[in-house]
């Protein structure tokens, strides 16, 4: 056995071990547990970088927990799919760290960073967990982790943040119920949790309603988790309220990871062939993809706090990720558009979401009216914005265009014309919303010279360590924008295709 | 031909932009930048041509796009070249004029200025050099992006409001682009541009046709047709460098191209025949021409008088293309320069007139003149000019119109004649008031100090490039092919039609 297949386990393990050294270490030393964070997760990058190479290279990670044979044991799977994912997740989770650091001192009191940091920590333990995982009971272990830090996180601030986490408390609670309602449907009906053997059992009990069922428990419980449009309910206020850089980390990894949930239970556990014929559900993801888009940014637009607006947006976004999910029976397209977008979401918004903390901490401004002038405050920020928000809106060479360009040639082929007029509008819309911001920031001028004196007084620059984290994202943006349109991914994009079994190559 | 010259010259002006924001302390560096800028991209966009001329095209190849048959490239064709010289070399000038301006009036936030100003340019060289739709589509996004804040300059309420008005035209003309885009190569599997059209084009359904053609015209709502031309007289609060390089020629121009492009490049002549769609795109220029002449006739304001004027120009080169023929061709390609050359002296003479005496209504310029004998003989030379009167250069390509529109042969082409023509008897009306008011008539009394002053010329950096862009347009009558441009609109004519 080739010592790269027992990364994926030593990164979830190491993950949850580190974790609880982090909160007995922070009880000597207050500071540490950041840096030990941060140290693991950059190891862990550079083992998910070999796990990737590996799986381009040779072909997917299977490793059996204890050595168990995979329909009794534990599994762990690593395709081209979850290594794609994985690596994106630790990035974003060691930028988002970077970037915590000073922005938590400013938010968060101090006898709390420890605990903080140990709850980030688990939560990133979960993701890692459902990204490698083979198993879907395993996967509800990881996921109820994920989310059960994810509400505490989002409470740690107090206050306002009360109530929004609680009303996530209580959706979350929803959604992963009717998870693992629907995966003990399954489990009585075919007797395995292990997605591989599941979905050789599957084809042959199709047709059993409970199977039906607990497909549709399954999609919705998880489609609340990822704040689907008419499930969305939750998340602004969550998104709003919850410390920027657990926003952040929310809106750029575990959301992501829950499209990932889907993602498999579409095409590991269940087929293409299930969804089309048996349950013809592909059209009614796209139409509520298409909503989900409209609806969601046309909610952004009317909002006027910054967080607000980019939690509403993000709604939109999620939209995109599952019209191309929708759309990818019926064309490979699909599937590489919401792949890219999972990516160019996870750059672009985790950037605008560390903008808005990083204005909300040096300017003390939430509301986009008031954003007269920064510009010129902070130059740094707001051209990162003004670049993730381009890519946002689908400027071409950022990396929405890219993602938009695969959607839209997706719904081409699909014959399916009006996901095209969404997809155009809704750039549009796009356009609207953020370019109020923009506006604010470079065009409007500023209200009062004596008021902006006062301003300068108060406000005391942000340090390096959130600018960069900033900046690399912003720059990606652009970086990705181009390398998405060049024919560098294509390896990688054939090589999710063939490992999901859709069996075409571009 | 494989070379390295097309990507160099959109680099230029990058590069420029690039060491105008860390110089912007620094005004004489970063004015430096700007000049070079320019100067090196003309001098790398005009060295393609002698081998244009022999036929070659150029191309580069940037990179193969995941998608099967598109690349990001250029490729460098006569017609893109005609373009490409048109915009690098004014920029050249209106760079030096941009400094004696924005000086001479202090400006605020030049340096943004001069940085939006240089991707604008990219952009607009971008689209010419471009080798198929798509990286046509990325430039195009780029000037729409990079000329708002041009366009919000003064960054007043009603500035930001038509900043606001613009991108309200031009940002969904992109997604209709984008549409458009996508059908052609989701139709052919294929984006480049291929004079005399897209083969596989012609098995599509002509209703599918149809709605293409459909989509790229409202992708080309920078072409300023009318009924979407609103957005342009609006922009025109932009600076007065900004309103002649940008709003004559880098960006509507880029609109005519890219309709040129479609007529000649992706449906080809023979689809357009068929379908009689060359008769809907000639109705709409002849409307645009004769309605916004007389729009043209009601403005008050110079440079809402000038952009109106635009609209209807820039309609003689969609018709132009629309008629397709030989010479209706060969005549819209020789109107992007000459047309750019004359609207840009009129746009520079208006921004003189503005630095010297701040005037801006047409109305208050009795007398100028006396005031102003450089700037006023060049707007005249230019208006001139315009009308299609010789010896200016708008004559020979008003010429080729009428002969193009002879050649379609009656009725149509007889109605379309008589549309050039009253076109040209409205320019005449609109422009000879302007001229007569500056040269003929006694200043009222009370209005401002004019009459009583002597000779107040604005400064020599804003002279001397409108007094050099009227004796081109001069120049441009007795010798159409300097800078190669009259045999790079026959090298392309005959790349389009095939062979003589």
């Amino acid at each position: 056995m080739d010592l790269v297949e027992q990364f994926p386990v030593i990164i979830v393990g190491l993950s949850m071990f580190l974790a609880y050294t982090m909160l007995l270490t922070g009880y000597f030393n207050r500071r540490l547990p950041f840096f030990m964070s941060l140290a693991m997760n950059s190891f862990f990058l550079i083992l998910s970088l070999f796990i990737l190479n590996h799986v381009l290279t040779v072909g997917p990670i299977r490793y059996w927990q204890g050595g168990w044979r995979p329909p009794w044991g534990i599994e762990y799977v690593i395709d081209a799919m979850n290594a794609y994912l994985l690596v994106i997740v630790i990035s974003m989770v060691i930028l988002g760290l970077i970037y915590s650091k000073k922005n938590v001192e400013h938010e968060i009191e101090e006898r709390k960073h420890v605990t903080f940091y140990t709850l980030v920590q688990l939560m990133v333990a979960g993701l890692y967990g459902i990204t490698v995982t083979g198993d879907l009971f395993n996967m509800f272990i990881w996921l109820e982790i994920a989310s059960l830090t994810a509400y505490a996180l989002i409470a740690v601030a107090g206050g306002r943040a009360l109530r929004p986490a609680y009303n996530y408390v209580i959706m979350g609670s929803i959604g992963a119920c009717l998870y693992i309602f629907g995966v003990c449907w399954l489990y009585s009906v075919t007797g395995t949790l292990n997605f591989a053997d599941m979905r050789l059992l599957l084809p042959l009990v199709y047709d059993n309603r409970a199977v039906q069922m607990a497909f549709a428990m399954i999609v919705v419980g998880v489609m609340i988790k990822a704040y689907i449009f008419p499930l969305h309910l939750w998340q602004p206020d969550v998104y709003t309220y919850a410390p920027s850089t657990i926003s952040s980390m929310m809106a750029s990894v575990h959301v992501k990871v829950m499209f990932y949930i889907l993602l498999r239970m579409f095409y590991s556990v269940f087929t293409l062939e299930f969804i089309r014929h048996y349950i013809g559900l592909d059209l009614l993801i796209c139409w509520v993809a298409a909503i989900a888009i409209l609806a969601g940014s046309i909610w952004a637009i009317k909002q006027r706090n910054l967080k607000r607006m980019l939690a509403y947006s993000s709604v939109s976004q999620m939209g995109y990720i599952l019209l191309g999910v929708g759309l990818s029976p019926l064309s490979p397209w699909g599937l590489v558009g919401a792949a890219a977008h999972i990516l160019n979401h996870a750059i672009g918004k985790g950037c605008l979401f560390m903008c808005a903390g990083a204005i909300s901490q040096q300017e003390g401004l939430k509301d986009i009216r008031d954003f007269g002038g920064l510009g010129k405050k902070m130059p740094h920020v707001c051209a990162a914005f003004t670049i993730a928000a381009l890519s946002m809106i689908g400027i071409p060479l950022t990396a929405g265009f890219a993602s938009k360009l695969f959607l839209i040639f997706a719904s081409l082929e699909a014959a399916q014309y009006p996901f095209v007029a969404v997809l155009l509008l809704s750039g549009l819309l796009n356009l609207v919303y953020f370019w109020r911001v923009i506006d604010q920031m470079y065009f409007v001028k500023q209200k009062g010279p004596e008021n902006a004196v006062e301003v300068k007084e108060k406000s005391k620059p942000i340090p390096l360590s959130m600018v960069v984290p900033i900046l690399i994202l912003a720059a990606l943006c652009i970086i990705m924008g181009i390398v998405w349109l060049t024919d560098i991914p294509l390896p990688l994009i054939d090589h999710i295709l063939s490992n999901l079994r859709m069996g075409v190559t571009l | 031909m494989e070379l390295i010259t097309p990507l160099l010259a959109i680099l230029c002006p990058a590069i420029a932009a690039a060491l105008i924001l860390p110089s912007r302390n620094h005004p004489n560096i970063r004015e430096l930048w700007t000049i070079a800028g320019s100067v090196a991209m003309f001098l790398l966009v005009l060295s393609m041509a002698p081998l244009i001329v022999k036929g070659e095209t150029i191309e580069f190849t940037l990179f193969q796009s995941m998608f099967k048959g598109i690349y990001i490239g250029f490729k460098v064709d006569a017609f893109g070249e005609i373009f490409a010289i048109t915009a690098s070399s004014l920029w050249v000038l209106v760079s030096i004029y941009s400094i004696g301006y924005m000086r001479t009036l202090k400006e605020h936030a030049q340096t943004r200025y001069y940085f939006a100003f240089c991707f604008a340019i990219l952009g607009a060289v971008g689209v010419a050099l471009s080798a198929n739709l798509v990286t046509m589509f990325i430039f195009f996004e780029i000037i729409t992006i990079s000329t708002y804040p041009l366009v919000i300059h003064e960054q007043t309420p009603e500035a930001l409001k038509a900043g606001h008005k613009y991108l309200a035209y031009l940002m969904p003309a992109g997604a209709f682009l984008l549409f458009g885009i996508m059908i052609t190569y989701y139709l052919t599997g294929t984006t480049d541009f291929t004079p005399g059209g897209i083969k596989a084009l012609a098995t599509a359904s002509p209703m599918i046709i149809t709605v293409l053609f459909f989509t790229f015209l409202l992708g080309f709502m920078k072409a300023a047709w009318m009924p979407f031309h609103s957005w342009l007289p609006t922009a025109m609060i932009a600076p007065s460098p900004v309103s002649a390089l940008l709003h004559a020629v880098a960006v509507v121009k880029a609109g005519v191209f890219g309709i040129v492009r479609i007529v000649g490049y992706v449906l080809g002549m023979d689809l357009m025949q068929q379908l009689g769609l060359w008769l809907i795109l000639a109705g709409i220029a002849s409307f645009t021409m004769i309605v916004a002449s007389f729009f043209a006739i009601s403005q008050d304001n110079l440079k809402r008088r000038l952009a109106y004027s635009t609209i209807s120009q820039l309609s003689y080169i969609i018709l132009g293309a629309a008629l397709l023929n030989k010479e209706s061709i060969q005549a819209a390609m020789l109107l992007i320069p000459f047309h750019g050359y004359m609207k840009i002296t009129l746009f520079l003479c208006a921004g003189a007139i503005l630095v010297a005496t701040g005037k801006t209504k047409i109305s208050e310029m009795a007398g100028i003149g006396k005031i102003m004998p450089v700037t006023m003989l060049a707007f005249s030379v230019a208006a001139i000019g315009m009308a299609g009167i010789p010896p200016v250069a708008g004559f020979v390509s008003k010429l080729y119109l009428c002969l193009g529109a002879w050649a379609v042969g009656s009725p149509y082409g007889m109605i379309f004649l008589a549309v050039i023509l009253i076109s040209s008897l409205l320019d005449i009306v609109y422009f000879f008031p302007i001229i007569l008011t500056a040269f003929f008539k006694k200043p009222a009394e009370g209005i401002g100090a004019i009459g009583k002053v002597k000779v107040k010329e604005a400064p020599l950096l804003v002279v001397v490039p409108l007094t050099i862009t009227a004796i081109f347009s001069l120049v441009f009558f007795v010798y159409p092919n300097m800078f190669y441009i009259f045999d790079l609109a026959k090298m392309a004519i005959s790349q389009l039609f095939g062979g003589a």
